[in-house]
């Protein structure tokens, strides 16, 4: 015992002549598998650029602006499944964000103490029912009971717009945007609650002793002070969204065509990759679904890292812990 | 609050100052609401799949693989026995791995090498499940074939940020002051980690394996290359692919026979009990930890 260091933080490994075994063991083996996590998503995005790249280089950026789907002529383009994603999740937002704020809102503001875990939990619940199982219901009770009853309701008194006009039917876009929707909620609403509560206390209570009520507390000083952090959610919201393949399939009925209404069936690129993939006819089929794979993955990348700076920003700007 | 407005002088008396109180109420309202649909969403669907799961829930279900074409009865005992096995088999590779990089994350990494890790921990759990399919596809199935040891990768891939980012988050729950103290009595970092942060944060893997074996049973999408061309019996060889649940449940789904889909309600009865419990027992157990290791402090 030579060493009477105060700080034990400060003292990077302590001075002995023996090597420690133990200690360069265990930071070799966690390093190891931090080195794993990278190599495994290298891979992954090695491995998905090279089975797309046959029809990356047959296609190239045209892929993307076009709209045939042809096994026989062995024409392949994305652009109605892009369209068909970005409809699908754009409209699940819609949905879906309004209400996961709001359901935030009332997990840290609104809701008696004895209240908040109970529904805070089953609100997490929904993320956690298989989409399988989501898909299942959507396809043979969600789905007839949207052409029995919403749909003719719909297209009745707002058929003026095109996406609530044509004939009702039980496998669509209009079904796979509600099931994204009860995908979506669960993310946004747990962020948005943690969100909600990082508010610091002197800000609400500076403004409800202006005289604010506490809507105008909320809208005029909680939904600025965490904006971005909601944006970063609705991020996540679609990635998670843009990427749902089994759900989807399930419910939208698989069709390569674009419909200004959300009645009859569409597709989406990760059903489209759900219902092909496994039996393709050709390798450039099965090389253009990989294409499909690739998109949806940079979509996703994008996302991701977009959210985790604005969130990281947000953190920063905030004084570290948020 | 609201209690201590009625009574103040200054806002009693404008209509503008009632209006504004009614929107506050009718903004309150609407967000108490958005809470009750959320909450009637989940009961809807947990109603649906137990009214038409539970009448087709009986033992052929569990003794008995899917009967031929055209035949009544038979059941998912090959699928529930190849999810388990595939379930426990990403755990086995996920958890290990989970943990240590957590470990390597939360008591050695530098700063910066932390903050990559934990943004391509992000990255990797938003990648879509499918993506991940098409993946190792092309590195284990198109080389080896179809197996249910290909399906595990492609689910423990799924799960290891799951696991790393639950076991992260409890690790930096321990209290600095029980590194310090370690320390100072003249541990080494491993030593610590091992003798004293481990064990305090041990609910907590725990919790992160629950919610991994959770997840990993309910994935379809990870299936769907993997191990989807299966012998219609028991299968125990993880070198050959096996029936598993959210599979039988997937292709069922699609099927007109009215039989197929009552065993694709009873199969999603089974998966959904089964992810909903581990869920909500992770969920509980993860309070517990919480709270264990705050009075540590």
């Amino acid at each position: 015992m030579t060493t009477t260091n105060l700080d034990p933080s400060s003292i990077p490994l302590p001075t002995r002549r023996r090597p420690r075994i133990g200690e360069t063991g265990l930071r070799a083996l966690t390093a190891a598998t931090a080195l794993l996590l990278v190599a495994i998503m290298a891979l992954l995005v090695y491995e998905t650029a090279r089975q797309a790249w046959p029809s990356i280089q047959e296609f190239g950026l045209g892929f993307i602006t076009s709209d045939q789907w042809n096994v026989v002529t062995g024409q392949f383009g994305a652009l109605n499944f892009i369209i068909g994603t970005l409809l699908t999740s754009v409209v699940a937002l819609v949905i879906a964000v309004p209400m996961a704020i709001a359901i935030g809102l009332f997990l840290s503001e609104l809701a008696p103490r004895v209240l908040r875990t109970p529904v805070g939990l089953m609100v997490e619940l929904l993320a956690a029912i298989p989409s399988v199982v989501l898909g299942l219901w959507g396809i043979l009770v969600m789905g007839p009971f949207l052409a029995e009853h919403v749909e003719p309701w719909l297209s009745d008194h707002l058929g003026f717009i095109p996406l609530f006009s044509g004939y009702p039917s039980s496998q669509g876009v209009l079904p796979a945007c509600v099931v994204l929707s009860i995908m979506v909620v669960p993310i946004v609403a747990s962020i948005s609650r943690e969100l909600f509560l990082s508010v610091p206390g002197e800000l609400k209570q500076g403004a409800m002793a202006l005289g604010a009520t506490r809507w105008e507390m909320v809208r005029s000083v909680m939904l600025p002070y965490v904006s971005g952090g909601l944006v970063a959610s609705t991020m996540l919201g679609f990635g998670r969204a843009v990427g749902e393949a089994i759900a989807v399939t399930q419910v939208i009925g698989g069709a390569n065509a674009i419909s200004r209404s959300l009645f009859p069936p569409g597709d989406t690129m990760a059903s489209r990759i759900a219902a092909q993939y496994a039996g393709t006819a050709t390798s450039l089929q099965r090389s253009s679904l990989a294409y499909l794979a690739v998109l949806l993955l940079i979509i996703s990348l994008i996302t991701n890292i977009a959210a985790q700076l604005i969130s990281g920003r947000l953190q920063r700007r905030l004084g570290g812990e948020a | 609050m609201s209690a201590q407005d009625d009574r103040n002088p200054l806002t009693v008396v404008s209509p503008r100052s009632r209006r504004r109180k009614l929107q506050g109420r009718l903004m309150e309202l609407l967000a108490s609401f958005a809470a009750l649909v959320a909450i009637v969403v989940l009961l809807v669907v947990i109603f649906s799949v137990a009214k038409r799961g539970l009448p087709a829930v009986n033992a052929d279900l569990f003794t008995q693989v899917a009967a031929p074409f055209g035949v009544e009865g038979g059941g998912i005992k090959n699928a529930i026995v190849g999810t388990l096995i595939m379930t426990a088999m990403a755990t086995a590779m996920a958890v290990p791995i989970g943990v240590l990089l957590a470990i390597f994350d939360t008591e050695f990494a530098p700063p910066q090498v932390s903050v990559a890790i934990r943004m391509t921990l992000n990255v990797l759990a938003g990648v879509p499940t499918i993506v991940i399919g098409i993946f190792i596809f092309g590195l284990v199935v198109v080389s080896n074939g179809q197996s249910a040891f290909a399906a595990s990768i492609a689910l423990a891939i799924i799960i290891l940020p799951v696991i790393a980012r639950a076991t992260e988050e409890v690790l930096l729950l321990v209290p600095s002051t029980l590194r310090e103290g370690s320390m100072a009595l003249g541990a080494t970092r491993a030593r610590t980690v091992v003798s004293v942060i481990l064990p305090s944060a041990f609910g907590g893997i725990v919790t992160a394996t629950i919610v991994g074996v959770a997840r990993a049973a309910g994935e379809t999408a990870p299936i769907l290359f993997t191990s989807s061309i299966f012998a219609n019996a028991v299968v125990t060889d993880p070198s050959q692919p096996m029936a598993s649940m959210p599979f039988a449940i997937f292709t069922n789904s699609e099927s007109p026979s009215h039989h197929d889909q009552q065993v694709a309600w009873a199969a999603a009865l089974l998966l959904m009990a089964f992810v909903l419990l581990g869920s909500i027992t992770g969920r509980l157990l993860s309070l517990r930890t919480r709270r264990q290791i705050e009075q540590m402090r």
